[in-house]
């Protein structure tokens, strides 16, 4: 393999990691505040993902398809969080599972109810369609280095967030005693909506994006919250460090394993059966990355408890 | 006066009376549908085990589900083209006897939990959830990708399998063989939850400190719970391939992990007979809902949502807790 493919893969398995570190944040910083496992994250994907296409559809500004996809996803999350989030708190992990699962029902019939079954299709603008060349003679579509930029931005802004500003401490505070932060005069049920809508904007803004890529469509958002599972549980639920080191490690375990797992098995193998062995190891080997890390670190990571 | 016992009796009959009547009237598509409702009642009991009993809320079951499929898939499939499964070191050939092909579906079930289950169960809460979620997808995206046994296309069957004496594709025969298992290992999981080990099991559950005190270890109990209620979940599976003569990568996704929860839930955790009631109902909400509307899961999602926020117990729970109300 030459080492140009390599180094595109490589770029392509740091584009899907931030991908996932956008939905792991905020699924991470949910459990870490609320102390609440939200099934229901995939389906903000899907929402934000959806109000994109739609609004680009309008519209034709991509620019503003984005903004449609932050927006609708956080007033999505918050509404949910208003209506139904709120009442799972004090209720063991079992409620939460089954109560975000029949959220996302609703979400997913109920988008295949106003968009129909059929995927949307989102447009990369035409400033960013085409290759740009790296150093090195790298040709690289323009389009997934600018993902990889906003979802660096966007970790860099999100540590500063929860280290620089008073949101932040107070975020901070209410992972570590909710009693006491509320006896201080925290209104901790807003607080609770703010995250949870700021978790919420981030996955849709990550749908969008994708969705770009892929096609959008009803049931795009479970695959994706499964891999963000997998990269909490690597690093440590509760930690955003734990859950960008998770992502990347994560993302470029995935393409990687693609790429190169059917090679290696070339190598003793005969052709056809190498390509089938190796592309269903690679299928399985962030879970066998996952097993790996529980082994040794059962918490994760990154992870305290 | 409606206690628990009756409620129990009564949906024990519910199943063979409706298949009897629908025998009766010679409506097959009936005795299917009660079919169906007896299998996936047995995929939620062995479910129960784990998630009532141990309090494992496991949202991976699918893949022990999908195993028990294709356990019948891959046996059925080589007797069906008469390709021996392995010739080296020892000769295996395929098989359309369906004890087999159960025996085969429990151990192979059985193994899988006690893989997944002696590492999800390192970990507790959310991380137990998250990781027996993963290990489903795993399964599932390796039948996928596995392209000797159908892939994403599944693999079908021409002829149901056969238990001596019986004939299989009469559908009240068929339903009597599922009725059977489910009656049995509603036996069988009512004796477990009596016996010591199933009071050790609910004892880890509620306080693992004491459990541990007292000599006994919570993570071998919780395993030993794992792996028969994932062996009992397989055998479910390898019915439920029968009876649709079609397995597929479907049998073993998160949603399907995500149905035979709902069965315990909208039954009732932790009642014995909950998943029967469960799965009564689902059938049921499906095939009226799903006549309205093609959006019927918008109203399952709806009720679910419901029975989780304010009828906590399930159907059973609601019924006895009202009468209860009553005294």
């Amino acid at each position: 393999m030459s080492l140009l493919l390599l180094i595109e893969q490589v770029l392509n398995g740091l584009q899907f990691g931030v991908m996932l570190f956008l939905m792991a944040a905020g699924l991470t910083l949910i459990f870490g505040v609320m102390g609440l496992i939200n099934l229901a994250h995939g389906s903000l994907y899907m929402v934000g993902a959806f109000a994109a296409a739609a609004v680009a559809g309008a519209t034709g500004s991509f620019l503003l398809a984005l903004m449609a996809s932050l927006t609708a996803a956080a007033v999505a999350g918050a509404l949910i969080e208003l209506l139904v989030i709120r009442r799972l708190y004090d209720r063991d992990h079992l409620d939460q599972v089954l109560a975000t699962f029949a959220l996302i029902l609703i979400f997913s019939e109920g988008t295949r109810w106003v968009f129909g079954s059929f995927p949307l299709f989102l447009d990369i603008p035409a400033a960013l369609s085409g290759p740009v060349t790296l150093p090195g003679g790298i040709q690289y579509p323009a389009y997934r280095l600018l993902i990889i930029a906003v979802g660096l931005v966007i970790a860099f802004g999100l540590f500063q967030l929860i280290a620089r500003t008073r949101i932040g401490i107070r975020i901070r505070a209410g992972e570590s005693d909710r009693e006491m932060i509320a006896a201080l005069g925290v209104d901790i049920s807003r607080l609770y909506t703010i995250v949870f809508a700021l978790g919420a904007a981030l996955a849709g803004l990550a749908g969008a994006l994708v969705g770009a890529i892929q096609s959008v469509q009803v049931g795009m958002g479970e695959p994706v919250l499964i891999l963000a599972f997998v990269v909490i549980v690597i690093g440590g639920i509760g930690s955003i460090k734990g859950a960008f080191v998770g992502a990347l490690l994560v993302g470029l375990t995935d393409t990687l394993g693609g790429v190169l797992l059917p090679g290696v098995f070339g190598t003793f193998m005969e052709a056809s059966a190498a390509t089938a062995i190796g592309s269903s190891l690679a299928s399985m080997s962030i879970y066998i990355l996952m097993a790996g890390v529980l082994l040794f670190r059962p918490t994760g990571l990154y992870g305290t408890a | 006066m409606i206690r628990e016992p009756h409620i129990n009796t009564a949906l024990f009959l519910l199943l063979p009376v409706t298949a009897g009547v629908a025998w009766l009237l010679d409506e097959p598509f009936i005795i299917t549908l009660t079919t169906k409702v007896a299998i996936l009642a047995l995929a939620g009991v062995g479910l129960n085990i784990a998630l009532g009993l141990g309090g494992l809320v496991s949202l991976g079951h699918a893949a022990f589900f999908g195993i028990g499929g294709y356990a019948m898939g891959i046996l059925a499939s080589h007797a069906q083209s008469y390709v021996p499964l392995m010739e080296v070191p020892f000769l295996i050939e395929g098989t359309k006897s369906m004890p087999v092909i159960w025996l085969v579906a429990v151990i192979a079930g059985g193994l899988a939990a006690l893989a997944i289950g002696a590492l999800s169960l390192r970990t507790s809460g959310v991380y137990f959830i998250m990781i027996t979620l993963a290990f489903g997808q795993m399964l599932y995206y390796f039948a996928i990708s596995w392209p000797a046994y159908g892939g994403e296309d599944g693999l079908s069957i021409y002829v149901r399998n056969g238990f001596p004496g019986l004939n299989t594709l009469d559908p009240v025969q068929f339903f009597g063989l599922a009725f059977a298992a489910l009656a049995f290992v509603l036996f069988l999981a009512g004796r477990l939850a009596a016996a010591p080990f199933g009071l050790a099991l609910c004892a880890a559950r509620q306080n693992a400190e004491r459990v541990e005190t007292v000599g006994l270890s919570p993570y071998r109990l919780r395993l030993l719970a794992f792996v028969i209620s994932g062996a009992i979940t397989a055998l479910a599976g390898a019915l439920f391939a029968d009876l649709n003569r079609f397995v597929s990568p479907t049998m073993l996704s998160w949603q399907m992990s995500g149905e035979i929860m709902i069965f315990v839930i909208l039954g009732g955790v932790g009642r014995l007979y909950g998943p029967v009631a469960g799965a009564a109902l689902f059938i049921l909400l499906e095939h009226i809902l799903g006549g309205l509307s093609d959006f019927w899961h918008i109203y399952l999602g709806l009720l679910l949502l419901l029975v989780v926020l304010f009828a906590r117990g399930g159907m059973i729970g609601s019924l006895v807790r009202r009468e209860l109300a009553h005294d």
